[in-house]
């Protein structure tokens, strides 16, 4: 078995006008399978990804923000959102959904996912990992 | 591919997976697992009761290690174990029971 | 004219370029990510807020709801029209410029 690798997926577009937010989900979902050490960081646009009340009945699209509410049962717990691109957007974390993980070891407490992270902090990150991937 | 049942045809993938999941009812998971040589328990009913629910909440099949560690929590640890689900679903529990839920093939599945 | 616009202003400069070309007394309506563009608040907000005494400002609302903007998150002047507003707004434009 080869040791466990870092892992962030950086997510930098807004939901539906193009496929790589979606895509990028299922690639998340499908590489914890993996039993990497996995982390998410939504800049730029794609910060809007997260973004609470998305209804797409009259759009017609499929409403893909429910899944990411399944990542921490994926042990995806690690949610970083950079602070100045939600700024520029006129965004609080108050705008995000909502995302927890349940500790296993901790009598299966919920636990937030989201950070808020400057875009310092989230360069240090990016340092630390071994693989990155951005969609 | 498709097949028909009560005077009703249902469209499928080239796998069995049932191509528009809001076309699903009970005759058709009954229909699923009769082609397959097994018979619906209650046990396998709550399996696929869970998945049709975790669908509706996230809007994804879940792969089988996020089933089995979520079967356990609702249903109790004698579930929630691989060797459980493997025997009430022994072409690989998420696949065949998503099959009989209706739903599309687990994410990441193969 | 009526002039579409698709993309967000944080990703791309098709809502600058619409603006600087648009004469005054055209619509401007935004569409999918471009409904990003009517937000209140962000760092491109003066752009088009400006521009709004000028032009009319329309954005797709199903677009908006996809997104989870509501209507009071919107620069006001901005109105918001569903998919017949769209065929309306084409349809009351002698021509239809789409900013892709």
């Amino acid at each position: 078995m080869s040791e466990t690798k870092k892992f962030m997926y950086i997510n930098r577009r807004p939901p539906y006008g193009t496929v790589y937010p979606l895509e990028g989900l299922e690639v998340v979902l499908i590489g914890a399978a993996f039993e990497q050490d996995v982390c998410m960081a939504f800049i730029s646009d794609g910060v809007f990804q997260l973004k609470q009340g998305q209804d797409t009945i009259e759009s017609g699209m499929k409403n893909f923000s429910p899944t990411y509410r399944a990542l921490g049962d994926y042990e995806v717990t690690r949610i970083y959102v950079e602070r100045e691109s939600l700024e520029e957007r006129g965004l609080t974390e108050a705008d995000l959904m909502p995302l927890t993980w349940e500790d296993e070891d901790d009598d299966w407490a919920e636990k937030p996912s989201i950070q808020i992270v400057s875009r310092t902090q989230l360069s240090d990150l990016l340092e630390e990992q071994d693989v990155v991937f951005n969609f | 591919m498709a097949f028909e049942l009560s005077g009703k045809t249902y469209e499928t993938d080239e796998e069995g997976y049932l191509a528009d999941l809001s076309e699903w009812n009970r005759e058709v998971a009954d229909y699923m697992a009769t082609e397959d040589d097994c018979d619906l328990s209650d046990n396998h009913w709550e399996v696929i009761n869970f998945l049709r629910e975790y669908y509706e909440e996230y809007q994804i099949a879940p792969a089988v290690r996020v089933l089995t560690k979520a079967i356990g929590k609702k249903l109790g640890k004698d579930k929630g174990n691989s060797k459980y689900l493997y025997e009430l679903f022994p072409y690989g529990p998420a696949k065949q029971a998503c099959k009989y839920a209706g739903l599309p093939k687990p994410t990441g599945c193969v | 004219m009526l002039h579409t616009v698709n993309k967000s202003p944080f990703e791309s400069a098709s809502l600058k370029v619409c603006l600087g070309l648009a004469k005054p007394g055209s619509d401007i309506l935004l569409i999918e990510d471009g409904i990003y563009g009517a937000l209140a608040g962000t760092i491109h907000t003066a752009m088009l807020a400006e521009a709004t005494s000028a032009i009319s400002v329309y954005a797709l609302g199903p677009d908006l709801k996809a997104r989870g903007l509501p209507e009071d998150r919107l620069i006001p002047g901005i109105k918001v029209v569903g998919y017949d507003g769209f065929v309306e707004l084409a349809c009351a434009n002698d021509k239809v410029q789409s900013w892709l």
